[in-house]
């Protein structure tokens, strides 16, 4: 009796280790990857969200430019361009044979309703700046587009690689914002909205395809269920891990790898310059002193992330520190809101989206802002709240703090109506004078007068550079490393056995 | 009663301990803690239980032991209110459908209560916070709501009973009327059940406060709570395990404290149990 139970059990133990075996030989072709920020809509031609990018960029959706992994510009939808007058003019050369996921063909007239739509004057494009420089678009022939612009912009290629500029159809516009439709390779599949983003691979992709057959995006803020779903295997890849206290463990479990990059993301916390308190320049100044960034990314970060001192990322050779213009004194701190004339406490509302590093840091400000007299009530928002009443409509808000993940956008400065409500002609000036500039030693003199002016102005308290902290399964290969735009580029990723 | 009888109740004993720990923690903290709850010492975070900090302190610096002390506070008075709204409502609720029993107006409280009650209390709790917004203020009012149905049958179908026997027909007889008979002659008589279902609502109630605070619905920081503190040490639980063992006992024992009270409780003030033993 036990010798035939015994069989049974050899046997059966040996067709499981066969067929784990064939599992194993053979490499996965899906992806789980977990994001912090849920998309609130699949439009990123029309929403400022960032959270749409990194699901779509350079998977779904493709522009005529692209970024590389590390910033660099590549040529995308456009093989080449050919610059004319100057840096007025650029002929764009279209890819042959690409079509959109719905089937119908890309070609010059698609980019010239893409372009002509961003800059409509009724459109709703979060990064109009991009576009405001074109004269007109002309459709050469199907495969190629002249651009004529105002005034000649070397940094043409480098705005039409960002995803607000992706290529979008006419025929597939008006359902954009709940069903995408681009060139790349992955289709756009399935969204269940509060729980995951399904992309599947684009067969008939025109350029290398993609290595993943399939691709699920799920979203997880809370640092305690992303440890979970991390170690629980629920999800493959997380990028942007919201809790930096777990890294080392990470690090050193050998089913996981911990890939640690840069990002163009300004942590700030941002005050509403258009209201009362923080209308008054003394009580901005006196925040930005109250504020100790080394607790915050000692306590908020466990130490990953680089202070910032202006709106300007670190790694830029153009960036000025200026962290000693808004260094840690209370003291000066209590003073200047003496000066300023308000009234202790002074009572503020500060609005926390929900990703990790916002929350963290939050407590720790909100502890530094009562021991110089500012108390603070802090109101923990879900994202499309955030959204929709901090950042759009009634900017509601004293005090946020959100990272601005975006590269090189020092320009959101320069919008009164932009959230935070800074309004300072100056600004304004060098911006528009940048745009014009193609002098590189003059561009970089404007760039760094920008900084400095916005850093005296105290607009915001610039806390930390946000750092890319990545946690993946062993097995998967080709993530990128750092984020030089909001992307999640899947494109080729692959799993090693 | 005498003082054997209630030594002999060990629940009793060991639940009045427990329970007296905790209030007193949250009664000291008013006017003693070892150190400031809202002060941050980022330079001095996550160190295990030494003798400056008996506790050890969390993820930003701060003392656990404090925080333990304040935290009893906020779930103390959290449990405190919302049995105490459970109670208000949810007994007159119950005495008047057992004053008009069987009449429209007993099936409408009884079945309205039946509707609470259908749900799981936490979903109701959570949906409550979630619309009217995270605070205590609102923990308090969600855990309460839940409360009522709880009083409202407890207390209706003790006061059935009560309405067949002699001495309430008397009092019908001198020509007092429903409610004044309601709140002399049966309130008195259910008081020792609402006492016992008081100190296991109680029990409930502080479990509610730190679930909601622990899914980030109840007390927002800076006030400290049992629920927050055990939320915010889960991803440190590999290499801070303080962080999560002490507000986690701290649950435990209180939970654990008021239960075994109200068992005590239910022992002594139950004239059936009473009886059977004797």
């Amino acid at each position: 009796m036990l010798s035939k139970w015994m069989k049974v059990t050899v046997l059966g133990a040996l067709t499981l280790a066969a067929a784990s075996g064939a599992a194993l030989a053979q490499a996965r072709d899906d992806l789980k990857v977990a994001l912090q920020l849920e998309p609130p809509n699949m439009d990123p031609t029309s929403n400022a969200a960032g959270a749409i990018d990194q699901v779509l960029y350079a998977n779904v959706f493709q522009g005529l430019t692209r970024f590389g992994p590390d910033g660099e510009i590549l040529p995308d939808l456009a093989k080449s361009w050919d610059i004319s007058e100057g840096g007025k003019v650029y002929t764009f050369h279209l890819a042959e044979g690409v079509k959109f996921h719905d089937g119908t063909d890309f070609d010059a007239s698609d980019v010239k309703f893409t372009l002509d739509r961003a800059r409509a004057p009724d459109s709703t494009n979060a990064q109009k700046g991009l576009f405001a420089g074109i004269d007109t678009v002309e459709v050469v022939d199907p495969l190629t587009v002249k651009v004529v612009l105002k005034a000649p912009d070397g940094a043409f290629p480098f705005k039409m690689a960002w995803g607000d500029a992706v290529i979008v159809a006419p025929e597939s516009i008006k359902d954009i914002a709940t069903y995408p439709v681009g060139t790349g390779p992955f289709k756009f599949e399935d969204w269940v909205q509060g729980d995951h983003v399904d992309l599947e691979k684009n067969p008939d992709y025109w350029g290398t395809p993609a290595k993943l057959d399939h691709v699920e995006f799920k979203f997880i803020s809370d640092p305690t269920a992303a440890f979970a779903a991390m170690m629980a295997g629920d999800v493959d890849v997380f990028y942007s891990y919201p809790a930096p206290e777990n890294l080392p463990q990470f690090e050193a479990d050998p089913r996981f790898q911990v890939i640690v990059g840069s990002t163009e993301g300004e942590t700030i916390m941002a005050m509403n310059n258009a209201r009362p308190p923080f209308d008054n320049k003394l009580v901005r100044e006196a925040v930005a002193h109250a504020v100790n960034r080394k607790e915050v990314i000692d306590g908020a970060m466990f130490g990953y992330g680089t202070p910032i001192g202006t709106h300007f990322a670190p790694h830029n050779p153009d960036y000025v520190d200026l962290t000693s213009l808004s260094d840690y004194d209370p003291e000066k701190s209590k003073e200047l809101l003496k000066q300023a004339g308000v009234t202790l406490p002074l009572k503020v509302k500060m609005t926390l989206p929900p990703t990790a590093y916002a929350r963290r840091s939050g407590e720790i400000i909100a502890a530094e802002l009562r021991a110089v007299g500012i108390e603070p009530q802090i109101e923990n928002v879900e994202w499309a709240q955030w959204l929709s009443s901090t950042f759009k409509g009634a900017h509601d808000f004293d005090l946020t703090i959100i990272s601005h993940t975006e590269p090189m956008d020092i320009g959101i400065y320069a919008n009164p109506d932009y959230y935070f409500g800074y309004n300072n002609p100056a600004f304004q000036k060098v911006m528009a004078d940048l745009d014009v500039e193609t002098d590189t030693a003059k561009r970089s003199a404007l760039l760094k007068e920008a900084q400095t002016i916005i850093a005296q102005d105290y607009v915001n308290a610039y806390l930390f550079q946000l750092p890319l902290q990545t946690v993946a399964a062993a097995g998967v290969k080709g993530l990128w490393k750092n984020a030089p735009t909001q992307a999640t580029d899947l494109t080729g990723v692959y799993w090693e056995n | 009663m005498s003082p054997m009888r209630f030594l002999r109740s060990r629940n009793l004993v060991i639940g009045a301990l427990l329970t007296g720990l905790f209030t007193g923690a949250a009664l000291l903290s008013f006017l003693w803690v070892p150190y400031d709850v809202t002060q941050m010492d980022i330079a001095h975070k996550i160190k295990p239980p030494s003798g400056v900090h008996w506790l050890g302190t969390d993820h930003y610096g701060r003392d656990i032991l404090s925080m333990i002390m304040v935290g009893a506070r906020t779930s103390i008075a959290v449990a405190v209110l919302a049995v105490g709204i459970g109670m208000g409502l949810g007994v007159p609720l119950g005495l008047w459908a057992a004053a008009r029993r069987f009449s429209l107006l007993d099936e409408v409280i009884m079945r309205g209560n039946d509707l609470v009650f259908a749900f799981p209390s936490l979903i109701i709790a959570v949906m409550i916070t979630a619309i009217l917004g995270p605070s205590a203020t609102n923990a308090i009012i969600a855990i309460g709501i839940f409360n009522i149905p709880v009083f409202a049958r407890l207390s209706r179908s003790g006061a059935l009973g009560l309405w067949n026997r002699d001495f309430i027909l008397a009092a019908r007889v001198a020509g007092k009327g429903a409610m004044r008979i309601s709140f002399e002659h049966v309130l008195p008589n259910i008081l020792n059940l609402l006492i016992v279902q008081g100190t296991i609502q109680f029990s409930m109630g502080i479990l509610a406060e730190a679930g909601l605070s622990y899914v980030g619905l109840g007390a927002q920081p800076p006030t400290p709570s049992w629920g927050r503190m055990l939320a915010d040490s889960q991803t440190m639980i590999s290499f801070a395990p303080h962080m999560a063992l002490f507000p986690g006992l701290a649950i435990l024992l209180t939970v654990l404290g008021l239960n075994l009270l109200g068992d005590g409780l239910r022992d002594l003030l139950d004239p059936k149990l009473r009886r059977g033993r004797t």
